[in-house]
């Protein structure tokens, strides 16, 4: 019988069952600074620079989840995201000069430019499969490659990431009844960052919560405080072991918050400055790193040094990025069909 | 040569492909259990295991993601959405994603899947069991868009179809499935984007499609009679477009006529026309006329369906007219 169980904070004293060994923590840390200055970065070349143009989705403020989710996976485990995928996309390993230079619309982006920011997470070398910009999509996309992972055998899973408003597309519950129905090895993993663009959860979904519809369809249902990293973890982790030993999917709610706007030009300014304020508080990677230094787990000097490695990386990327070519016109028809 | 239906043609290519690549697996509404609506996967069941027959729930927009998903793991599924009518519920997956997933991924990926589907006008189902809708997809690149007309196209094409290493949408004519033809034993496949000649002519080209195939074939024969000399071009596949074998044709009898079962307007033959203006208007000598349908929702009664559709004495009119005759 499938439940829903409410995700509670790793004690200091569990990480060691969990392999949240000090190497990994630390590494965790890193890739979450790496999310963060890139997305800094980002709205700095849109919107103080103007060198980026075009839609684009920050992922500030939601780093934990795609850092949590990934690191609980295997390399080769496959993700099926969307739009607002910088972050799943470099969480995933795509390198971070490809993904600077996709949005400069470079041919030397992974993307060779034609897919731009909202496709940035494809770059299926890291097991990066795929990244839609129509919300909702990609759940039946990933109840298909779950059903061609189990069907091959595969010790391969999947995971989709979507956002809450993605909770109320048709093909969400057309893709969620199928993932559930023939128990595929998928982990679905909803980023509720309480907003769709404008509308509010609660102005949009019918039933009291997300992780309940999930449940409703007979799905394991876990809640978890998306802006803390270990919880996350651990509950990816468990998730993605049942579904690569008994291959049964699971269902994750992620609870957090955007720091910014839906799109990099959208102030945000419909959300009540108060709740602002209290999420701003809840920064995952301020908290992270409070909780890290406080568990001594961490020194001072070591963050130092990860932002200045991480600032180095984005600062680098931006230089490849500006240095690419931009692909030749007539090359974009060679993109429309594989030959083989 | 051996006769086969249409179905049963369809039938031995997906039963054929099944056997020579373990990775070929069947989904779609009622096709396991059932046999298929139109029994195109008769006995497959049976014979290959409800993995490889799945049958699913109604959710065609998770069936046309499951085959985008299932290709992108690496398998070859072919899916059946059970009547054209129902293609807008899972456009977003065939158009939005399938199609583009090569293109915005900078040639990364590739999405090999077939999309099998059928129209059933002329057999009394209404207007949202009947609809054919193929010019939709000219406006999709990505896709290749196959409609064979007999069952040796059928067979062949599909067995190309399902070898693609592209998102290929296959209209099957609901009409034709009971239809008998003859098909080889041996192996063969009929490549896309090659148009066949089904019939040599010098006075007037029908360019056909689908079902108007077999209706423009039987017009030429009434046209044979009355001293008119017609070549009926089966374009087998929209996505690619074999312009080139309907200009050489054009160039030699100066008159075009195409015809095809769908709503006249924005459709198949405007787009075809189009085309043949641009490139090869110093060799018309009158104006390309189309035989296609009203621009009305299907009628149900059967009487107003017949009305409704294009047939041969449609075709033979057309050519009359055009001839000034």
């Amino acid at each position: 019988m499938a439940t829903i169980t409410q995700v509670s904070e790793v004690s200091q004293n569990d990480y060691s069952k969990h392999g949240l060994t000090k190497e990994i923590l630390h590494k965790i840390l890193r890739k979450m600074l790496l999310l963060r200055k890139f997305e800094e970065k980002i709205e700095e070349l849109f919107l103080v620079k103007g060198l980026l143009i075009g839609p684009s989705h920050l992922y500030l403020g939601q780093e934990a989840i795609a850092v949590g989710v990934m690191f609980a996976l295997q390399p080769d485990d496959l993700t099926i995201t969307t739009y607002r995928g910088h972050g799943h996309a470099l969480a995933k390993n795509v390198p971070t000069n490809l993904c600077m230079a996709e949005l400069f619309g470079k041919s030397t982006g992974n993307c060779k430019g034609l897919g731009g920011s909202m496709h940035v997470a494809i770059y299926p070398k890291t097991g990066s499969m795929y990244a839609t910009a129509i919300v909702g999509s990609g759940i039946p996309i990933a109840a298909g490659v779950g059903l061609g992972l189990k069907q091959q055998k595969s010790n391969k899973i999947a995971a989709t990431f979507f956002g809450d408003g993605a909770c109320n597309s048709g093909a969400f519950h057309e893709g969620v009844n199928l993932i559930a129905l023939w128990q595929l090895p998928v982990l679905l993993i909803c980023e509720n960052n309480k907003y769709a663009m404008s509308t509010p959860v609660e102005k949009a979904v019918s039933s009291p919560s997300i992780a309940e519809r999930a449940h409703s369809y007979g799905l394991e249902t876990k809640v978890v405080n998306g802006n803390d990293v270990t919880s996350v973890y651990v509950a990816a982790k468990e998730a993605a072991e049942r579904a690569r030993r008994l291959s049964e999917p699971t269902f994750i709610e992620c609870r957090t918050y955007k720091m910014k706007g839906h799109g990099v030009y959208d102030k945000g300014d419909y959300r009540p400055k108060e709740e602002v304020a209290k999420w701003l508080e809840r920064d995952p990677i301020l908290t992270f790193k409070n909780r890290m230094l406080n568990e001594r787990l961490i020194t001072q000097n070591e963050i130092e040094k990860m932002e200045a490695s991480t600032q180095m990386e984005i600062e680098d990327a931006v230089t490849f990025a500006m240095q690419g070519a931009v692909l030749p016109f007539q090359e974009i028809h060679r993109y429309v069909y594989a030959e083989e | 040569m051996r006769e086969l239906t249409y179905a049963d043609a369809l039938r031995e290519a997906l039963r054929e492909e099944m056997l020579r690549d373990p990775g070929v697996i069947l989904l779609g509404e009622e096709i396991g259990v059932f046999n298929g609506v139109y029994k195109v996967t008769r006995g497959l069941l049976d014979e290959f295991g409800p993995e490889r027959v799945r049958d699913t729930p109604i959710s065609e927009a998770a069936i046309a993601g499951a085959a985008v998903g299932l290709a992108l793991a690496g398998l070859k599924p072919v899916a059946e959405i059970m009547y054209m009518d129902f293609l807008p519920i899972c456009m977003d997956q065939l158009s939005t994603q399938a199609a583009k997933m090569r293109f915005m991924s900078g040639g990364q990926l590739k999405v090999p899947f077939v999309l099998r589907t059928q129209y059933s006008l002329g057999r009394q189902h209404g207007s949202q069991h009947s609809q054919f809708t193929p010019a939709w997809f000219f406006q999709v690149p990505g896709l290749k868009v196959v409609l064979p007309s007999d069952p040796s196209d059928a067979k062949g094409l599909l067995k190309s179809s399902i070898r693609e290493p592209n998102p290929v949408l296959f209209v099957e004519s609901g009409l034709l499935y009971r239809s008998k033809g003859p098909v080889p034993e041996e192996e063969y496949t009929v490549p896309l984007g090659k148009a066949a000649v089904k019939k040599k002519g010098d006075d007037v080209t029908i360019v056909a499609v689908s079902r108007m195939v077999g209706e423009s074939l039987t017009a030429a024969k009434k046209l044979e009679d009355k001293g008119v000399s017609a070549e009926v071009i089966d374009v087998r596949t929209l996505q690619p477009l074999d312009l080139d074998a309907i200009v050489e044709s054009v160039k030699r009898t100066s008159r075009l006529i195409i015809a095809s079962d769908d709503v006249k307007r924005g459709g198949v033959g405007a787009e075809i026309s189009a085309s043949i203006t641009e490139t090869a208007f110093d060799y018309l000598d009158a104006p390309i006329t189309r035989v296609a349908c009203p621009d009305t929702p299907i009628p149900f009664s059967p009487q107003l369906e017949q009305m409704y559709m294009p047939n041969a004495e449609s075709v033979v009119q057309a050519v009359d007219t055009l001839l000034g005759r």
